[in-house]
């Protein structure tokens, strides 16, 4: 038992980890690759120097992600390997997938693009970060892909005790992958364009460089803009798919415990018991659960105790609820950040065309708080879903806790999740500073290597700074 | 040839192909510490593998998926059973990682030395750990009717298995030095030359004492040793070339040699293991085979069809990856990493 709450700590954090440093890196390469494709366009150096700056920052927070990567890959065999036993069949070919296609692809061209800057003609290494960027949503594709079989699992048949694959084409058309893909592509191009505008608008508070982070705040207000809505959009339709898929997420999602009155009111706000299994002091928007589910203003949805109930029949006894007040308020939250970035794209859009940005310090201020809200989103929005798929690990087909390796014990799993814990500390730190470094200096000054030179604490740097 | 055993054909390349090219990679973090002497000496080294380490790397990682979507009790058993010995990969990893991208970044000289040590040890522990569990895996290991691996720390860290971890953090070192030869002018060329020589016989020995161990501690040789002697013996003729290109200044074929030892002994374990994946000490009808360790025929087939269409691409890529950046790398030029 303490195995299994180790482990699942263990995943929960490192993959939450992970999951900070993906969609920055998702967004930022497709920035960059859109200024870099304007410099060759145009022959501006501003977008050069554009490209090279937010590119700093990308390479910095794609070093963290593609470690952090690796552990990804390893940690289903080393903590869930009674899970990974039982989909390796079905779960295990996206992820070979996602290397052979997106791991090589984006390693290869990422280390032709930061060393070939000298070496390649300019239209081959601008294809270089193109097949970065692509790379890095091919591989978010593949692994919604796996996701998406724990959500709704597809296209598998039950032999030998293991769920095996029998049709590829229902795993890649599964509904879930189709709406999280879009969703996660457009809540990574916010996470990229609110960076670059937070960080700009920072510079601009500061009137350092103001010509290039207003030029630079101006793309990615519009790439923010443009992906803000598409979450919006995608997230309608993930609402959608639930209903029909994982109701009981749904339920627990809008902490309905009994099914919904006919059209359903979604709640903004509730007071949830789940010992009683109640929830009080309701605030309700009318019609709109209806809506967001069947796309039309009548229609109940199911509650808790009455899908309880047919799982016990389906599957046995057991509780089949999971945590709802997580699942309902991580909900919440996600839906409120994303609104929030909505809004605050709105009004920049809005300040940018009548001029002036620079004279709204105000808002300024706010986009600078604001990098920070497509990271709670991102969090809480998985939060939501795989919390919310609890008790399950595969939906329907089997338990968390019968996932969990048999063979590591407590004492292996303290020392890998406090060591795991430890470096990951370091390297968040380290981040930070580092970022806070590159922003400090800013697009013009000179390259890093030749900060040591002027280090006077640093006698190896005199040496060959004089050679 | 039935599906499992070419899905065990591909693993066993991956993995070779990771030894070859990371092997090098791994003896360049090493050189940082035993053959630069000045910081400008250490950037250049970090240089010479600065474009290509991710990708190297990269070759573990597919490994690990191939076995994951075509043996999934392999995958299951190898990394629940080799727990510790992965975690402690995994931290080294992680930390030489971002090293590489972190180093340069700024001039303080603590900043400079966290990172140096994090290259070197994140150099030093994989080829070692990677070297103990191929031969652990040979050797056998406690693996239970459910196919869990429940194994102690003798199990895995004997005299056998460390000597095996040994020759392979020397053999990547020796890679390493090659490819500094490789790519680097002047002095430090001259200094990988000159340390190549120097360990060159040490080196023989250890990794003729790791194979005598095998003949000695494992089934090995009894039960494929018509696979494995032209097998080692190749390795010893490569190893014997590797003097003469030495002592020519053939640098690419020196090269080549050590890439090609690496390789052998690598082949070796998988020529070694096979059709078994996972030896069981406790009983033999307990060995997961690429037969009762695989995906179902559908999975395999669909698989094979994506990396006999996939992989040219990424070899092709690859290849002019290292094309592009062929020349040796100097002081005179800028320095990314």
């Amino acid at each position: 038992m303490e195995e299994l709450i180790l482990a699942r700590i263990q995943f929960a954090s490192t993959t939450l980890f992970h999951f900070i440093f993906v969609p920055l890196s998702i967004g930022l390469a497709f920035i960059i690759a859109v200024m870099q494709t304007m410099y060759v366009l145009k022959g501006n150096e501003l977008y050069k120097k554009m490209t090279k700056f937010w590119g700093a920052f990308f390479l910095i927070n794609f070093a963290v992600g593609v470690v952090t990567g690796i552990l990804q890959e390893f940690q289903f065999g080393m903590n869930w390997s009674s899970y990974s036993r039982f989909v390796g069949d079905v779960f295990g070919a996206p992820l070979a997938v996602e290397a052979l296609l997106a791991f090589f692809m984006e390693s290869t061209f990422i280390g032709l693009w930061i060393f070939g800057w000298d070496k390649l003609p300019k239209k081959i290494h601008l294809a270089c970060i193109w097949l970065v960027s692509i790379g890095t949503i091919l591989s978010a594709f593949w692994i919604l892909a796996a996701n998406s079989f724990m959500q709704n699992p597809l296209g598998y048949t039950l032999q030998n005790g293991r769920a095996e694959m029998n049709d590829v084409f229902a795993v890649l058309t599964n509904q879930k992958l189709w709406v999280a893909f879009p969703h996660t592509i457009f809540a990574s191009l916010t996470t990229g364009a609110f960076f670059i505008v937070g960080v700009s608008a920072w510079k601009m508070l500061k009137k350092a460089d103001v010509e290039f982070f207003k030029r630079s705040f101006q793309i990615s207000l519009i790439i923010g803009m443009v992906s803000a809505l598409g979450i919006a959009f995608s997230g309608h339709s993930q609402a959608t798919y639930l209903v029909s898929a994982q109701p009981m997420k749904m339920a627990a999602a809008e902490g309905l415990w009994d099914d919904s009155p006919d059209p359903a009111p979604w709640t903004v706000f509730a007071l949830i018991d789940t010992d009683k299994q109640e929830s009080t002091m309701r605030v309700e928007v009318p019609y709109m659960l209806s809506y967001l589910a069947y796309e039309q203003f009548h229609g109940s949805v199911q509650g808790m105790k009455n899908i309880q109930a047919q799982y016990e029949q389906k599957y046995g006894p057991g509780n089949y609820i999971p945590p709802v007040k997580t699942t309902f308020w991580s909900f919440r939250i996600m839906v409120v950040m994303g609104g929030g970035l909505l809004l605050l794209a709105l009004i920049g859009l809005v300040l940018q065309w009548r001029g002036r940005l620079e004279e709204s310090p105000a808002y300024l201020k706010w986009m600078v708080a604001a990098i920070f809200i497509p990271y709670i989103g991102n969090s809480f929005g998985w939060i939501m879903s795989e919390i919310g798929r609890q008790p399950w690990v595969v939906n329907g087909l089997m338990r968390t806790a019968d996932g969990v390796s048999p063979n590591v014990s407590t004492g292996q799993l303290l020392f890998s999740l406090i060591s795991f814990s430890l470096i990951y500390t370091i390297l968040a730190i380290v981040m930070v500073y580092l970022f806070v470094k590159v922003i400090k200096r800013g697009p013009h000054e000179k390259l890093p290597e030749d900060v040591s030179a002027t280090d006077p604490f640093n006698t190896e740097g005199n040496n060959y700074a004089f050679k | 040839m039935h599906l499992s055993e070419l899905w065990f054909l591909l693993v066993s390349i991956l993995f070779v192909g990771f030894v070859f090219l990371e092997g090098f990679d791994f003896g360049v973090g090493m050189g940082t510490k035993f053959l630069a002497r000045t910081e400008q000496e250490k950037r250049i080294l970090l240089n010479t593998i600065g474009p290509v380490w991710d990708a190297n790397e990269v070759w573990l990682i597919t490994a690990g998926g191939a076995m994951f979507a075509a043996f999934p009790h392999w995958y299951a058993t190898l990394f629940s059973g080799f727990y510790l010995p992965f975690v402690i990969l995994l931290l080294a990893l992680i930390a030489r990682g971002v090293a590489f991208e972190f180093r340069s970044k700024v001039g303080a000289k603590q900043w400079r030395l966290a990172w140096d040590w994090s290259i070197f040890l994140g150099s030093l522990l994989p080829p070692f750990l990677l070297g103990v569990m191929f031969a652990s895996l040979i050797k056998g290991l406690p693996i239970d009717g459910e196919m869990n691996m429940y194994a102690g720390f003798t199990d895995i860290v004997n005299l056998y298995t460390v000597v095996g971890g040994i020759a392979f953090v020397l053999l990547s070192y020796l890679h390493g030095l090659m490819f500094i030869g490789l790519k680097t002018t002047g002095e430090i060329r001259e200094r990988a030359h000159r340390m190549a020589q120097r360990i060159y016989v040490i080196i023989g020995v250890v990794v003729v004492l790791f194979v005598s161990l095998t003949a000695l501690y494992t089934d090995a040789f009894r039960e494929k040793g018509t696979f494995l002697i032209p097998l080692y013996s190749a390795a010893i003729i490569a190893y014997a070339c590797l003097y003469y290109f030495m002592y020519k200044k053939k640098e690419g074929w020196s090269f080549v040699s050590t890439g090609l030892v690496l390789a052998l002994v690598t082949s070796s374990f998988f020529v070694a293991l096979f059709p078994n994946v996972m030896i069981s000490s406790i009983d033999v009808v307990n060995n997961l085979t690429v037969y009762n360790a695989a995906s179902g025929s559908y999975s395999l087939k669909l698989m094979t069809i994506v990396a006999v269409t996939l992989l040219p691409f990424v070899l092709a890529y690859q290849v002019w990856s290292y094309y592009v950046f062929r020349k040796r790398v100097t002081d005179k030029e800028h320095l990314e990493y």
